[in-house]
């Protein structure tokens, strides 16, 4: 075979795989995207303001982080074709299965009103009337599951994570440096001041951001509903990839602005940053308050998502974006009840919006290590998962990195219960 | 209608509760030692929430 034979070969090798990538491209994506959601986002501007840049390495090695814990989801789904709460119930039996449920309902729904409260402050700004913002979220939402495909549903999410990506324009605005940007990315050290509670506090919840309970049953379910097969692992793994690099250039953009435009000012809120940001620079400012708005609506999307398609699974109900509302009711009306029952709650005059965010730490911090767990044995029961199985480098790697995420979100959550715990 | 509603879904519970009554998962040492380490860390956080209840209560 002559040298432009073999060329013409590898090109279109590559242009299949590319073209099957494509295909199979998306709940990886989706789930990292949408971890940057309003909380995320609120997070990463405390981080960048308190302390500059000097935080960048710590986000960068968040991204294998979620890579390999979202990276399980990705076989489990493909190898079982079920969805996380069903695996569950299946595997560990109705309590474990109805704890997961439960508390996966619970945290969701209180993470869905945090959404609305990011959306509704994000679009105050432009004197939006929150009963505005959240109407036009419903309509968005209910617009999005409406269509009876899967498909067309993921293609609308693919464009609020490109939307997501708003942020990167303000990072060149702001004129950073390149050799601090170099030094911070790579060199692992503490800010001045040295290892304080504050710092380990937003240490702490710079993880709980990144991995949430409900990433690990939307990408099981999305993966189930996409109809990926155990020949598609390789692209969901890349597709994942890609999705952990996303969110992490989008917290690291975040940090940058923040940590140039607010450095050592007292931020503990993404739209208080975005106004700000606003009298040094209005576009800027518009940016982060747009970026909070798409990331609200995107991460509520997926949240809600992934509660219907576990009661669906759990309660036998058709489940699929792909059944349209006459043929899977219950799923649909459950998508809608979350939604409703989220945003009226920001409606409430007086509602304890503050508190409720606390409390979704809280309650988050008992549901993510059950959920971890389970993903460790069940990615080890080779009854299930045949050749997939976690080999003993996987184990290695996820059961400490399991241990960290438990270890430290649970300090998290109980620092926030009991505020003063590590002083 | 209200009635009727609560009735299917009793009838559903059940039929999970059955469906799922045994886990399929094989019950090595591992996993129970798991399974016994995560019980411990519910109850110890569920314990330390009703004492924060209870202590905000007072």
């Amino acid at each position: 075979m002559n040298i432009f034979a073999r060329l013409y070969y590898r090109y279109r090798r590559m242009s299949k795989a590319m073209r099957l990538f494509l295909l199979t491209a998306g709940p990886g994506i989706i789930v990292m995207v949408a971890d940057n959601d309003a909380g995320g986002i609120t997070t990463y501007t405390a981080t960048g303001a308190k302390y500059g840049m000097h935080l960048l390495w710590f986000l960068i090695l968040l991204g294998p982080v979620a890579y390999y814990v979202q990276e399980m989801t990705v076989r489990l789904g493909a190898v079982t074709k079920r969805g996380h709460a069903e695996a569950i119930f299946s595997a560990f039996g109705r309590v474990w299965g109805w704890f997961s449920l439960l508390d996966l309902v619970m945290t969701d729904w209180l993470t869905m009103i945090t959404e609305f409260i990011g959306m509704t402050a994000a679009l105050s700004i432009f004197h939006i009337p929150p009963v505005i913002t959240v109407v036009i979220c419903w309509i968005i939402m209910g617009a999005m599951i409406s269509t009876g495909r899967y498909w067309t549903w993921e293609k609308i999410a693919l464009l609020f994570c490109g939307i997501n990506l708003i942020y990167i324009p303000a990072a060149f605005m702001v004129h950073p440096s390149v050799k601090d940007i170099a030094f911070n990315s790579t060199v692992p050290h503490f800010p001045p001041g040295g290892f304080t509670n504050e710092l380990f506090f937003l240490l702490m919840a710079n993880i709980g951001t990144t991995i949430a309970p409900w990433m690990l049953f939307f990408q099981q379910s999305s993966v189930v509903d996409k109809g990926l097969h155990e020949k598609d692992i390789k692209f969901g793994k890349i597709d994942t990839a890609i999705g952990a690099v996303l969110t992490v250039v989008v917290a690291m953009v975040l940090i940058i602005v923040c940590g140039i435009l607010l450095n050592g000012v007292p931020v503990d809120d993404a739209a208080v940053a975005a106004r700000q940001i606003m009298p040094q620079s209005s576009i800027i400012g518009t940016l982060i308050a747009i970026g909070l708005f798409d990331a609200g609506l995107l991460g509520a999307i997926c949240i809600s998502l992934a509660s219907s398609w576990a009661f669906g699974e759990v309660f036998g109900w058709a489940h699929s974006l792909n059944d349209n509302v006459r043929e899977a009711p219950w799923f649909y009306a459950y998508y809608i009840f979350d939604l409703l029952l989220a945003g009226t709650v920001v409606l409430i005059p007086g509602a304890p919006l503050v508190l409720i965010t606390l409390f979704v730490q809280v309650i988050a911090t008992t549901l993510l290590p059950a959920a971890l767990v389970f993903l460790i044995l069940l990615l080890n029961d080779k009854k299930t998962m045949g050749e997939y199985v976690n080999t003993r480098w996987q184990n290695i790697i996820n059961i400490s990195i399991v241990a960290m995420v438990i270890a430290l979100s649970t300090m998290y959550g109980l620092s926030t219960l009991f505020p003063g715990m590590f002083n | 209608m209200i009635k009727n509603f609560f009735n299917h879904s009793y009838a559903k519970i059940r039929e999970i509760n059955k469906k799922y009554e045994t886990p399929s998962i094989e019950m090595s040492k591992w996993v129970k030692f798991s399974l016994l380490l995560l019980r411990l860390y519910l109850f110890t956080l569920i314990g330390l929430m009703l004492y924060k209840f209870i202590s905000l209560l007072k």
